[in-house]
């Protein structure tokens, strides 16, 4: 199956992203922010596309862990390794954004802590999968349930709390002319998220024959 | 579900009977929840004066420093002679060691929280008991909800070599929900004006996480536990 | 909750069964059967998958492919059930070191839903030689006195299928004499006794079946000599094949688990 996804995903991708440039820059300036509001149609994606890959992480983790589907934890692995990189992304274009916007590179609000608090849990996903030893696949898949439901939290937080950040609500209400590039890197980077993972479990599915091929030779 | 809480008794009451012969987790992590409070005076106490709002901070951490001891050492007894194994064994719905292993380790941190709670409000000049049982009550959500998934990780972790430090490095991120509503809402208990509504606000929401994380591992603890 | 005798199982069949984690191979493709008055002798060297087959059959692992049967049931559907009759003596005893055996026993006694836990764990007491020391903690005992009481513990639900994983270490001249007889009598009784053991004399004439593992895989035992000949000729045969497979073993075992070291030399 992902032989044929990853070329269809990626020839897609390859295209939202070619076109987002080009939308982007066409969009007008933000009055206040000038040009680094731009830096929102990066970063609102690339934290999207997390909450994708996490919730794909905690999915199939159950899955895993109920059904014991070992592709369910091949897709575990690739959505938490990608659930990093993106929530990176984000950690990244936040405070680059933030510099300009509050004067500080960080602040201790709700969303920023818990975006920190996520993509901690993940590196410590990916830290018990490395040093666990045999048959931490099973504890992982426990931990990717866990982060999936720390998610929640992270929205009632920020209801709760008044924030610095911008409130998520803006996204829906935005005039068209910011709304169209927004959503069209919004479809890029999921659709991204989507090719690698693909890629990303189509390796660890040809690790695992290589695995089964070991003990094939040794049973010889 | 009669025998349900009758195995889980049967644990908790294993537990306590090996704790009231050795008392050594008790004295340790007490002793190490103090040096924790101490240690984190030390860092916070400029000019002869704490600096404002640290002390429910102090607390919380040194529930969750000295909760991760008294973790590890809970489960490095059930692996000694491979013990849990034997309680993996038995014909009981496997749950229920989970949920005695959790109120046994509920009890002795009870114990601890109550000592350093004190010590702290005595160190910090902090009204901890102007609204003694509404502290009682987030303290002890707090520590369920720390608690119920730490006996869980503890839990899975017996088997693998690296337990020790790998323990802290999945327990704390999972927790710091915990934390940031227990100092919140301690918070807004002991500052010069309280602000109960709020304190009610981070209770519930202590509830709800505990709920979702007792619930959540009730449910993994059998399939995390087979091998 | 758990009405016990609702699953009983006369034999256990193992098809092909493998355990592996990742590229190492603990278990391959072991295939046998044991019916109830049986005690079958489980032999190999050190790391042969010998606890990790116990481990299997004790319902304590999943194999990675191929199936364990008892009876009509398998280790899932039989759940705690099908665990209320299984006695397992691991190579660590299980016990608590700061209780004393007859707190040991009737802790586990309970956690089984026997009735009678005291008299039980009396005549636990006895049948181990232990009633003069019963309240003292287990953590004074020598080895061999934890090795009987660990026993007592293991078989105190009265198990259909009994698994004992060297369960002569540490005992003396005496109690292994007394433990030779108590599988005999558990054979009589209609039990299933699976015993992994590298006290060969001690067992030679008890067992009435060998299987012996060697790097995971079954081999067959030759059918003359002494138990200690047999063993020696089989895992000699054993050597010999594996000289030819080792430079590709060599690169499979990078992976490393803590209960099973690998090595078959």
């Amino acid at each position: 199956m992902h032989r044929r996804l990853f070329p269809v995903l990626s020839g897609l991708s390859l295209c939202f992203f070619l076109v987002a440039p080009v939308l982007i820059v066409g969009a007008p300036y933000e009055s206040t922010m000038g040009l680094v509001q731009k830096i929102f149609y990066f970063h609102f994606p690339a934290w999207m596309a997390m909450f994708l890959a996490i919730f794909i992480l905690g999915i199939s983790s159950g899955v895993y862990l109920f059904r014991r589907k070992p592709a369910a934890d091949r897709l575990a692995v690739a959505a938490a390794e990608l659930a990093v990189v993106f929530g990176l992304m984000g950690l990244i274009t936040g405070p680059l954004w933030g510099i300009k916007a509050w004067g500080v590179w960080w602040q201790w609000d709700a969303r920023l802590t818990m975006a920190v608090v996520l993509e901690l849990i993940l590196v410590a996903y990916l830290l018990l999968r490395q040093y666990g030893g045999a048959g931490s696949d099973r504890l992982a898949a426990g931990l990717g349930l866990f982060a999936m439901a720390n998610v929640p939290f992270l929205y009632i937080s920020t209801e709760i709390w008044r924030t610095v950040h911008p409130r998520t609500s803006v996204v829906p209400t935005l005039p068209v002319d910011f709304g169209v590039p927004l959503w069209w890197s919004l479809v890029g980077f999921i659709v991204l998220c989507l090719a690698l993972l693909s890629l990303r479990c189509r390796l660890e599915e040809q690790r695992a024959m290589l695995d089964q091929l070991y003990l094939a030779v040794e049973e010889e | 579900m009669n025998r349900f809480l009758q195995v889980a008794w049967l644990v908790v009451w294993k537990d306590l009977r090996v704790e009231a012969r050795s008392k050594e987790m008790l004295f340790t992590t007490l002793f190490f929840a103090i040096s924790i409070v101490l240690v984190f005076s030390f860092g916070f106490v400029r000019a002869g004066q704490a600096v404002e709002g640290a002390a429910a901070g102090i607390l919380w951490i040194a529930m969750a420093f000295s909760g991760t001891l008294a973790l590890g050492r809970a489960f490095e007894r059930e692996r000694y002679h491979d013990a849990l194994r034997g309680l993996l064994l038995a014909p009981v719905d496997r749950p229920a060691i989970y949920l005695g292993k959790l109120v046994g380790l509920l009890l002795l941190l009870s114990l601890v929280e109550t000592v350093v709670a004190v010590l702290v409000a005595f160190l910090f000049g902090v009204p901890f008991f102007r609204h003694g049982w509404w502290l009682f009550l987030m303290l002890s959500l707090g520590t369920v909800g720390f608690a119920s998934v730490g006996t869980l990780f503890s839990a899975m972790l017996v088997r693998t070599r690296s337990r020790t430090v790998l323990l802290p490095v999945l327990l704390y991120p999972v927790t710091i929900p915990v934390l940031i509503m227990g100092v919140s809402g301690t918070t807004a208990l002991v500052q010069a004006e309280p602000d109960l509504a709020m304190a009610r606000l981070w209770i519930s929401l202590l509830f709800f996480f505990d709920t979702v994380f007792l619930t959540l591992a009730l449910w993994t603890f059998e399939p995390v536990m087979t091998e | 909750m758990v009405s016990l005798g609702d699953v009983d199982f006369e034999r256990v069949t193992v098809s092909d069964v493998s355990r592996f984690y990742g590229r190492r191979r603990a278990l391959s493709r072991v295939n046998f059967e044991c019916a109830s008055g049986e005690i079958v002798g489980l032999l190999g060297p050190n790391g042969a998958g010998k606890s990790t087959l116990l481990s299997v059959l004790a319902t304590l692992a999943e194999p990675s492919t191929g199936r364990v049967r008892y009876g009509a049931w398998s280790a899932r559907a039989g759940g705690a059930k099908l665990r209320a009759k299984i006695g397992f003596l691991a190579h660590d005893l299980q016990l608590y070191p700061e209780l004393s055996a007859r707190e040991n026993l009737e802790f586990f006694a309970g956690l089984y839903g026997l009735d009678r836990c005291e008299a039980r764990a009396d005549a636990a007491l006895a049948s181990a030689g232990l009633e003069f020391r019963a309240d003292e903690v287990v953590e004074g005992f020598s080895r061999g006195m934890r090795q009987r009481l660990a026993l007592e513990r293991a078989m105190i639900h009265a198990p259909r299928l009994m698994l004992f994983d060297e369960p002569f270490t540490g005992l003396d001249e005496a109690s292994c004499t007394a433990l030779v007889d108590r599988l005999r009598h558990l054979r009589g009784d209609g039990r299933i006794v699976i015993v992994a053991t590298h006290d060969l004399d001690v067992v030679d004439g008890v067992l009435d079946r060998e299987i012996l593992l060697t790097g995971g895989k079954l081999q067959v035992l030759r059918q003359s000599g002494t138990l200690r000949e047999r063993y020696r000729a089989a895992v000699a045969k054993r050597r010999g094949n594996e000289q030819r497979v080792k430079p590709l073993q060599r690169n499979a075992q990078d992976q490393d688990s803590e209960d099973e070291n690998g090595a078959s030399r």
